[in-house]
C-alpha cells in the first residue's frame, strides 16, 4: 500500500513556493488535512492559538464582534491564503474569531510543532518568517486602504 | 495621444463641441442609497449619437450647471444614452430631482476610449472600485457581445457594502451565463454577507488569468487604481495593456480651457483612459 504525505500538496503551494526540500520535510511533520462544514467555528477569540491554516479551497470569515453592530466580518480568507498568525507570537491567543463560510478544506499547521523546529533551525526560522512577513505587509496595505474609505462619498 | 488604433471617432450629435444638444428623460432609477442612474433620448432626433466605451458626456441641468459623466450604457443601445452618478454636488443634487419627461443638454461624446478592439485574443482583466463599474460597463456589453473574440474575462469588483454593489441584477445575470468570471468583495459587512471582504487588490492574485497575455481595464478611486495597477504588475501583466480612467475636473470636454489639466496632459481630451505607462509616474504625487 502506497502511503501519500502532504509533502507535495506544500511543496506545491505558493507560500511556500521556494522553499528547500529538506524545510518542506520538516514543515510536512507538523501538517495535516483539515475540513470545516459551512458555518462551522474554527477558533473564537481568546482561545489558543495552536495552528496557522492554509485554505485549499473555500471561503473563510475573520469576524469580530462589535456592540451595537454585531459580529462583523473584517476579512475573508480565501484558496492559497493563510489564516492566523498568532500562533509566531506569545502569549499565542486568537484576536479575532474564524469561521467557514462554506465547506472548506486547508492544512493546519501546528504551531508548537514548528515553533520548536524554527528554533532548531534558523534557516527554517528565517524562510517561514520571510513569508509571513510578506502576509502582514499585504494585509496591513489591505487595511490601510480600507480605513481609507475610499468608495465614501466624501464630497 | 492615442490609447487604441480602432476606426475613425464616432461622430458627435452637433459638430460644434460647446453646442449642448437637447435630451429627455425616459428613466430614473435609484442604484444604490446615493447613486443613481438617468436614461436619456434626444428630444429633436431619432438618431442621437454613437459613442466608445469609457467616453463621458458634458450633462447640463438647465439652470444650475454642467458636470461630466461617463456613458454607462450599452453602445450598441444608442440613441439612449444612460449616466449613472453619484449625488456629491450642486449640479449632481439638482441632477437627482429630475424625473420622466424632464430636459436636459448633452454635449460629446468626449474623451479616450478603453481598447476593447485591442485586446481581441488576450484575457480581459475588469477592475472596478465603487462608481467606477459604470464607465467600465459599456466595456462590458462591447466585451459580451463579441465573446468569441477574447479569452477568460475577469470582472473584479470592490465595493463599500453589499449595500452598495452598482448593478447588481446584471452582475447576477452576467454570472449565470458561465462564460464571464465575476468577483466581488466589499470592505465590510455584517456577517449575514456570504460572500468576499477584503479590498479588491487581495483578489488579484488568484484571479484566474494569463497575466502574459491580458489586458487590464481599472476605473475607481484613484488611490485604488494606482495600487490595483501595481498589483496586476507584480503579477505579470505588462504596463502598457494596464489602463485606468482618470478623473479631474473636466469643463469644456475637448483640452481649451485647461481645468482638467494633469502634470502634461488634458483629462478630457487625452483621457480619461490612459495607459498606465504614460501616467504611472504622476500616479501619487502631491503636486500634480
Amino acid at each position: 500500500m502506497t502511503i501519500h504525505t502532504l509533502e507535495p500538496i506544500i511543496h506545491a503551494t505558493p507560500f511556500f513556493e521556494g522553499m528547500e526540500q529538506r524545510h518542506i520535510e520538516l514543515i510536512t511533520g507538523c501538517a495535516s488535512n483539515v475540513r470545516w462544514t459551512d458555518g462551522e467555528t474554527i477558533f473564537r477569540q481568546g482561545d489558543s492559538a495552536d495552528h496557522f491554516y492554509l485554505v485549499r479551497s473555500g471561503l473563510v470569515s475573520v469576524q469580530l464582534m462589535v456592540p451595537h453592530r454585531g459580529l462583523t466580518t473584517i476579512l475573508t480568507v480565501g484558496e492559497g491564503e493563510i489564516l492566523g498568525w498568532s500562533w509566531l507570537f506569545s502569549p499565542y491567543r486568537w484576536h479575532f474569531d474564524a469561521r467557514a463560510q462554506m465547506p472548506t478544506y486547508a492544512l493546519a499547521f501546528d504551531g508548537k510543532c514548528l515553533r520548536n523546529k524554527c528554533d532548531q533551525d534558523h534557516d527554517l526560522g528565517y524562510e517561514i518568517l520571510k513569508r509571513f512577513m510578506q502576509v502582514l505587509n499585504d494585509r496591513l496595505e489591505s487595511t490601510r486602504l480600507q480605513l481609507l474609505d475610499i468608495y465614501g462619498n466624501h464630497a | 495621444m492615442a490609447t487604441t488604433h480602432e476606426s475613425a471617432a464616432p461622430q458627435a450629435l452637433n459638430p460644434d463641441p460647446m453646442f449642448s444638444n437637447p435630451y429627455r428623460i425616459q428613466r430614473v432609477r435609484q442604484e444604490t442609497d446615493d447613486t443613481f442612474t438617468l436614461e436619456i433620448v434626444p428630444a429633436d432626433s431619432a438618431e442621437g449619437f454613437a459613442f466608445r466605451p469609457g467616453q463621458f458626456n458634458m450633462l447640463y441641468v438647465y439652470g444650475v450647471g454642467e458636470v461630466p459623466i461617463s456613458i454607462s450604457s450599452d453602445p450598441a443601445a444608442s440613441p439612449v444614452l444612460q449616466h449613472t452618478t453619484r449625488v456629491v454636488g450642486t449640479v449632481t443634487k439638482a441632477m437627482r430631482l429630475l424625473a420622466r419627461g424632464d430636459m436636459l443638454g448633452i454635449r460629446g461624446p468626449f474623451g479616450t476610449h478603453w481598447p476593447v478592439e485591442d485586446a481581441t485574443g488576450r484575457d480581459v482583466v475588469i477592475v472596478a472600485g465603487g462608481i467606477g463599474l459604470a464607465p467600465l460597463r459599456p466595456a462590458l456589453y462591447r466585451l459580451m457581445a463579441q465573446r468569441e473574440k477574447y479569452r477568460k474575462i475577469v470582472l473584479l469588483y470592490g465595493t463599500r457594502s453589499p449595500e452598495d454593489i452598482l448593478y447588481r441584477n446584471e452582475l447576477e445575470h452576467w454570472r449565470g451565463k458561465f462564460d464571464l468570471e465575476i468577483q466581488v468583495t466589499v470592505d465590510r459587512a455584517a456577517s449575514s454577507w456570504r460572500g468576499n471582504v477584503g479590498v479588491v487588490t487581495t483578489m488579484i492574485p488568484r484571479a484566474p488569468f494569463d497575466p502574459g497575455n491580458t489586458a487590464a481595464f481599472i476605473c475607481g478611486p484613484e488611490v485604488m487604481m494606482r495600487f490595483t495597477a501595481m498589483e496586476l504588475q507584480r503579477r505579470g501583466v505588462a504596463m502598457q495593456r494596464t489602463y485606468l480612467s482618470m478623473e479631474r475636473n473636466m469643463k469644456c470636454g475637448i483640452g481649451l480651457c485647461g481645468h482638467c489639466q494633469y502634470g502634461p496632459v488634458f483629462t478630457c481630451k487625452d483621457g480619461p483612459v490612459f495607459p498606465y505607462d504614460r501616467i504611472a509616474p504622476l500616479l501619487g504625487k502631491a503636486e500634480v
